[in-house]
């Protein structure tokens, strides 16, 4: 019964979309207004009849209802709670459920905080939302719809993945998805505009806060995922230029190019269509990444087939609206500003910083696309994976690094070269002074890690420069906004600077240890105490002992294990992980060999870093939200 | 989500990736290095999105026996992955060759930095050049 009222309140949502978008069109006309406030009253509507379909479809994991096909499929009664009520996105169903959910969430938010901008542009943004969340809802209801029953209901489910059977499964859709659906908002924002036939400095002014918004969920979202796939995964890797990981990352490197165009826009005016084009772009990678991974055409071409009408569905929405987006753009683009820009100037290196961001994008999408593509028409079978991407964006980042910290301490419109050389002195001092450092300690660091290296302290030493320059000249730190483009600056440095390093020195040790027998790796002794059997709640172990003999940890012990979930029969490695300043210790178990047991320790130099630097990054874009946040009241009452 | 959904799935049909086992690396550590860097560049091709590094599959294991034989032997790197190229085919390929189909991949990225900087332009003035005229 409550699976019904899920299914129910899906189909409501669904008519309150289509008075959405009728009254959100309708009220935009002069002397409709009275329509507007149904488009505002329908996106919370929407949002809170798709939050009780949510509840029900949880309620249902929760009991364990396995006369669900979507909770037969994916759970099982000795799952342990969190895990059945994080299962809820741990499928296809499921997840497209909480993409609808955030849709609706980022509509209502929507509806509920922009007060300030003039009526008819906020009653478009609403129709176009609301014009997803039909496409989405339609997607879900007769595609994938969680709510469908099976003819007789099983008495155990199948059980979910147990790698997905992990504390991040809470977190890391939700904070992807708000990060993808996040950009709908910024798409609104472009078609609403296009539709209006007006863009201008208050429109991107308007515009910037919802994208950093989306940036910092998008950017917490994948910076968790590469964070599971390192301790999960069992070996320590945190990015793999796999397809589905580039599909994330493609969005996010649009929605940068976006939100620093969009600062050009909302200073000088200018680069309006680009900041159009891109936030349009920006959800169709999204949307990309969405038809990408849950069409089944990236795991393998032939999965497509096995579930053709999802596909095909999401085809067609990405068709839709990247297509109606980019055709409207075509057609009502506006005439460009005149104003020019002096190479010397703040929003020149703006314009250098888009032009790395899309180049990196479009590289980062023709990668992943081309093999599909070729292979589609009946080219060869290749492939393109990390030691390409490798090899395309260490180049790239170079020049990228170069020139970043050049942008923030350059004035508007007329800059000159020879003071910001002198202000910028004591930061590359410092990036030469430590790459020469570490050149001479670490011999055999080859000369491209340390020429990257070279450039994150540089971002790093430019990012503290322009946090001083700020703080003193306002000298009042409640100024968050302030401090936003710096911070996410340093956080950038700092992941770039794990991940090479990571990657640089990283230490393997693979063996056939006996229980007794002495590791050595780098400078680190650890002695192997065998393996034992344990019992988990739903799981049986197998947990090796490695003991610190030396070192900071002497005495402590790694408790890699191996574990064999009996439900789904299937099993997990699961890493011991030692944190410590200069790294991570890692160790795995694997297989018996004879009377021995083969251990692999790796040790990974800062690479907690990467993650350190991602979360920084994020922390910026909430510094420039927070500001945002205060600022428009502030108008309200200077206007009233 | 997808992600890390589609990336597991994945990992449902291969066990979780473990790289190399005890016994396989090569005494000499300037050769390991050499084969562990060839080896992230072959895919395994029982395997979804793996490298034979990071593969379990007996196929990767037989790969990465083959390519640290070629290297005890004397062959250089383009050698080898000529010789794994002739066997399986350019799909082997993590990092496809210049030439032919694949040429667009190295080339598109100098493409685009050169073509976005040639429209760039347009939205610079030159001092200089109107003062003179």
């Amino acid at each position: 019964m409550i699976a019904e009222f899920g299914h129910f309140a899906l189909l409501c949502a669904l008519c309150v979309c289509l008075a959405q978008v009728g009254a959100g069109l309708a009220g935009a006309s002069p002397g409709m207004a009275g329509l507007m406030r149904v488009a505002d009253l329908s996106a919370r509507a929407q949002f809170f009849l798709v939050l009780i379909a949510f509840a029900a479809l949880t309620y249902s994991f929760v009991v364990s209802d396995f006369s669900l096909a979507v909770v037969h499929a994916n759970s099982h009664i000795a799952k342990p709670m969190v895990y059945k009520i994080a299962g809820v996105w741990g499928n296809h169903e499921g997840s497209m459920l909480l993409w609808v959910v955030i849709l609706a969430l980022y509509g209502a938010a929507f509806s509920w905080g922009e007060r300030t901008m003039p009526h008819a542009l906020h009653a478009r943004i609403l129709a176009v939302q609301g014009l997803m969340g039909i496409a989405f809802l339609v997607f879900l209801v007769f595609t994938s719809n969680p709510f469908s029953r099976l003819e007789t209901a099983p008495f155990e489910g199948r059980g979910l993945t147990p790698i997905l059977q992990d504390p991040a499964l809470a977190a890391h859709p939700p904070l992807l998805y708000a990060g993808y659906v996040g950009f709908s908002i910024t798409f609104s924002f472009a078609v609403a505009a296009l539709m209006e036939g007006k863009v201008d400095r208050q429109w991107a002014r308007w515009m910037r806060p919802w994208t950093l918004l989306a940036w910092v969920f998008l950017t917490l979202g994948i910076a968790l995922g590469s964070y599971w796939a390192y301790y999960e995964l069992g070996w320590g890797g945190f990015w793999f230029w796999d397809p589905v990981e580039n599909a994330s990352l493609m969005p996010w490197l649009a929605g940068t190019a976006l939100l620093h165009s969009a600062l050009v826009a909302e200073r000088r005016g200018t680069l309006i269509n680009w900041t159009l084009l891109l936030a349009i772009v920006t959800f169709a990678l999204s949307l990309a990444g969405t038809f990408l991974v849950r069409s089944g055409v990236l795991t393998s071409v032939h999965a497509f087939a096995n579930d053709p009408a999802r596909g095909l569905f999401i085809l067609a929405i990405l068709a839709l609206f990247t297509g109606g987006g980019l055709a409207l753009y075509g057609w009502r683009a506006p005439a460009t500003p005149t104003d020019k820009f002096q190479p010397v100037s703040r929003e020149a290196l703006l314009v250098a910083n888009n032009i790395f961001l899309a180049t990196a994008t479009v590289t980062v999408f023709v990668g992943t696309i081309y093999p599909l593509a070729l292979d589609a028409l009946g080219g060869p079978k290749i492939s393109v994976g990390a030691p390409y991407f490798n090899a395309v964006f260490a180049p790239l980042t170079i020049p990228f690094l170069v020139m970043s910290p050049l942008g923030p301490l350059l004035a508007w419109r007329h800059d000159r070269l020879l003071p910001l050389a002198a202000r910028l002195a004591p930061a590359a001092l410092a990036a030469v002074l430590v790459t020469l450092g570490l050149a001479l300690s670490r011999s055999g660091t080859p000369l491209l890690a340390l020429v990257l290296l070279g450039g994150a302290f540089w971002l790093v030493g430019g990012a503290v420069t322009d946090m001083v320059e700020r703080v003193r000249r306002v000298k009042n730190l409640t100024q968050t906004p302030l401090l936003s483009a710096p911070v996410a600056h340093a956080g950038l440095g700092v992941m770039i600077i794990g991940i090479i390093a990571a990657t640089a020195w990283r230490q393997e040790l693979v063996v056939a240890a006996a229980p007794g027998d002495t590791l050595s790796i780098g400078e680190q002794s650890l002695r192997f105490d065998g393996v034992r059997e344990r019992a988990g709640p739903n799981y049986t172990s197998e947990q090796g002992r490695l003991v610190y003999l030396d070192g900071a940890h002497t005495g402590n012990a790694l408790l890699p294990e191996r574990r064999f979930y009996e439900a789904e029969r299937s099993q997990t490695t699961e890493a011991a992980i030692t944190t410590d300043l200069a790294g991570h210790l890692y160790a795995v178990i694997g297989e018996p060999v004879d009377d021995k047991r083969v251990v692999r320790i790796w040790y990974h130099p800062f690479v907690a870093l990467i993650w350190i630097g991602a979360f920084v990054m994020a922390l910026g874009g909430t510094l420039g939200l927070a500001g945002r946040v205060r600022r428009p009241r502030i108008a309200t009452r200077a206007g009233a | 989500m997808k992600q890390i959904v589609a990336f597991l799935l994945i990992g449902m049909f291969a066990l979780p990736a473990h790289a190399i086992d005890p016994g396989e690396a090569l005494a000499d550590p300037a050769l390991e290095a050499r084969a562990r860097s060839l080896s992230l560049e072959f895919r395994c091709l029982v395997c979804q999105n793996q490298s034979i590094d990071d593969s379990d599959a007996p196929l990767a294991r037989d790969l990465r026996a083959m390519v640290r034989a070629r290297l005890l032997a004397g062959d250089t790197d383009q050698n080898i992955r000529d010789a794994v190229t002739a066997r399986y085919g350019e799909f082997v390929l993590f990092r496809p060759r210049f030439g032919g189909p694949t040429a667009i991949l190295w080339l598109l990225p100098l493409f685009l930095l050169g073509a976005a900087g040639w429209f760039a332009r347009s939205v610079f003035s030159r001092p200089t050049s109107s003062e003179v005229e």
